[in-house]
């Protein structure tokens, strides 16, 4: 079976030629991936990975600057028709559409651009309205709809043209508890009981990742770091230990850093609590007594510790060195 | 061309004229802000006519420009500057996700701005009329047609064009669409005829089809119209499907280069770009 997705060494570089003025900006570095039909796949990265640029380059909105694409098994570059009447894709945060028109004219409108006969599209608004609890909005004008209840309407637009690929970019973004729990179930039934349907989701929240996806790839500065499901990634860390403190606010985190056996190790002061967040991933216990001595010694109050399970978050911190904050 | 292809984009142009059609009964402060405060400028011009004893005809001329300023100004505020304003809201870049031409989402806003602005050209046409009781005569309705059909063609041609042109060098749609509006009222004849600028001033401004289009219509409409005719309707008509034709070609490459243009450097897509 042919894959969803394929890219080959691909790579998209702003600005080229400002190489040497220091302007030019790689976004995407020699990605291969390959995404198999049905599949519900996560990219997972912090801001400014290359994300976004790789969705907009899949679907059809940005061109390669070296390297090839494919999305359902045509090339993005040649033959951008084809694809194009195979997806959809829906961002956060974006504001798509017109004020003056009610929810149901504006997904109607989109439709209409995909060709699909106004009573079928109808049919599907409303049956997709009523899944996001948004039945009673369809006939308010969407200029008074609320941030979560426009993202919803976001997230439906990209369903209602019922895409075979549809990539989802940071679809719950900003939304409370609420409208992403419904947003996410979604996204898991259609995947489920779709034919071969597929979904690519970008995302920075770990856990979304770790709850919807099949398999994850996670990239950071353009390049994919790792791409396996997400229990087979986290164990990438298992022989480690991981370890969360929060402390009274500490300024000098050198001497913690360069105690022996700590593999990796990041920090987030929060001033306004007067705490500072550390979490560690360590070469096995031996190195904790260490890091609780040294804390003592600077005089921090230590506020709350745990050894936790690995997680995303810790399978990236150990590749990249950094947190996704 | 298949037929799936063509309903698509005919079902595509359906879908981006609905807002602009449904605005107009949505919004309905374009009474007072489209029709009276037009109506205001004719008056101004009519009246200077009138207490410098002008030919009767004068004040025709000048209630039929001001209808027609209806469309320029469509042109320039909700064509020219559309796509730059689509870009920023974020639909620009759905629409060039989807699977459709992207004439077809120009010809939608054109098809839906043309039926609004009839409406309003009308309207003040109508109450001009009333005003002003001027009188119109209709020995060639059928050439009427034809003028006014080939020169919203060619007039919304111009508008698809710049609407690529504005993405592509404009930052602010407002300033230049500010830079194209009293210059081309002024060029295009709106409240005199355009053969009183001279040949050749007359000449360079017919590049913009509403100058030829409405001198034409002048000649149809008015008795007297032939004698401050630029050229005659035969020639105006044909010069006018030329520039139909010019318009559109240069609309659909202006919009391929744009995209073209776009994709490669993401500009139209990612805004910080």
């Amino acid at each position: 079976m042919q894959p969803a997705v394929e890219t080959k060494d691909l790579t998209r570089v702003f600005n080229p030629k400002k190489k040497k003025e220091g302007k030019s900006v790689t976004a995407l570095d020699s990605v291969d991936l390959r995404i198999e039909q049905g599949e519900l796949f996560g990219l997972l990265g912090p801001n400014g990975a290359g994300k976004t640029t790789l969705l907009k380059i899949l679907s059809t909105l940005l061109l390669p600057t070296s390297g090839k694409a494919y999305v359902a098994g045509f090339d993005v570059a040649k033959d951008f028709q084809e694809v194009r009447k195979r997806i959809n894709m829906v961002s956060g945060g974006e504001v798509s559409g017109y004020g003056l028109l009610t929810v149901r004219e504006n997904l109607w409108m989109f439709t209409q651009f995909y060709g699909i006969k106004s009573r079928v599209a109808n049919e599907r608004i409303d049956s997709l309205l009523e899944k996001f609890g948004m039945a009673d909005k369809k006939n308010e004008k969407v200029r008074t709809l609320s941030t979560g209840m426009r993202q919803k309407m976001n997230v439906i637009r990209g369903f209602v043209t019922d895409p075979d690929i549809l990539f989802l970019d940071e679809p719950t973004l900003g939304l409370d508890v609420n409208a992403s729990r419904i947003i996410r179930e979604y996204i898991v039934d259609w995947v489920k009981n779709g034919k071969n349907k597929t979904v690519l989701l970008t995302t920075h929240y770990m856990a979304e990742a770790d709850q919807l996806c099949g398999r994850i790839a996670i990239i950071d500065n353009g390049k994919i770091l790792v791409c396996d499901a997400p229990q087979k990634i986290k164990k990438l860390v298992k022989t480690s230990t991981t370890l969360s403190l929060d402390v009274s606010l500490m300024m000098d985190k050198s001497r913690i850093r360069a105690i022996r056996g700590v593999d990796k190790f990041t920090s987030f002061d929060d001033a306004e609590k007067d705490v500072t967040h550390l979490r560690f991933v360590l070469e096995g216990d031996a190195p904790v007594s260490d890091i609780l001595s040294e804390l003592t010694r600077s005089g921090s109050k230590i506020i709350s510790l745990q050894k936790t399970e690995p997680t995303l978050e810790d399978v990236f911190i150990k590749m990249v060195g950094k947190g996704f904050e | 061309m298949s037929d799936t292809w063509l309903m698509r984009n005919l079902r595509a142009v359906n879908g981006r004229a609905y807002p602009r059609i449904i605005g107009s009964k949505r919004e309905p402060s374009w009474l007072f802000f489209d029709i009276v405060l037009p109506l205001l400028t004719v008056a101004a011009y009519a009246y200077i006519y009138k207490f410098n004893n002008a030919q009767e005809q004068f004040i025709g001329y000048v209630v039929l420009g001001g209808a027609m300023t209806a469309f320029w100004l469509n042109i320039l505020w909700s064509m020219a500057s559309q796509l730059y304003w689509e870009k920023e809201i974020g639909n620009l870049q759905l629409y060039l996700m989807a699977p459709i031409s992207r004439m077809s989402i120009l010809a939608g806003m054109a098809v839906g701005g043309l039926f609004f602005t009839t409406l309003r050209a009308t309207s003040t046409l109508v109450i001009g009329i009333v005003v002003f009781s001027v009188a119109f005569t209709l020995s060639n309705p059928l050439m009427i047609l034809v003028i006014f059909v080939v020169t919203m063609i060619a007039l919304y041609g111009m508008g698809m064009m710049f609407a690529s042109l504005y993405l592509l060098f404009g930052r602010e749609a407002y300033h230049m669409s500010n830079l194209m509006m009293e210059p081309v009222y002024f060029a295009s004849g709106f409240y005199f005829p355009v053969k009183y600028l001279g040949f050749w001033a007359a000449a360079g401004a017919s590049a913009i089809p509403i100058t030829l289009g409405l001198d034409a219509l002048r000649q149809l409409f008015f008795a007297a119209g032939s004698g401050d005719a630029f050229l005659p309707v035969e020639t105006e008509a044909a010069i006018l499907c030329v520039l139909s034709v010019v318009f559109v070609f240069l609309a659909k490459y202006s919009l391929d280069y744009m995209e073209r243009l776009g994709k490669t450097s993401g500009r139209l897509t990612l805004r910080w770009q």
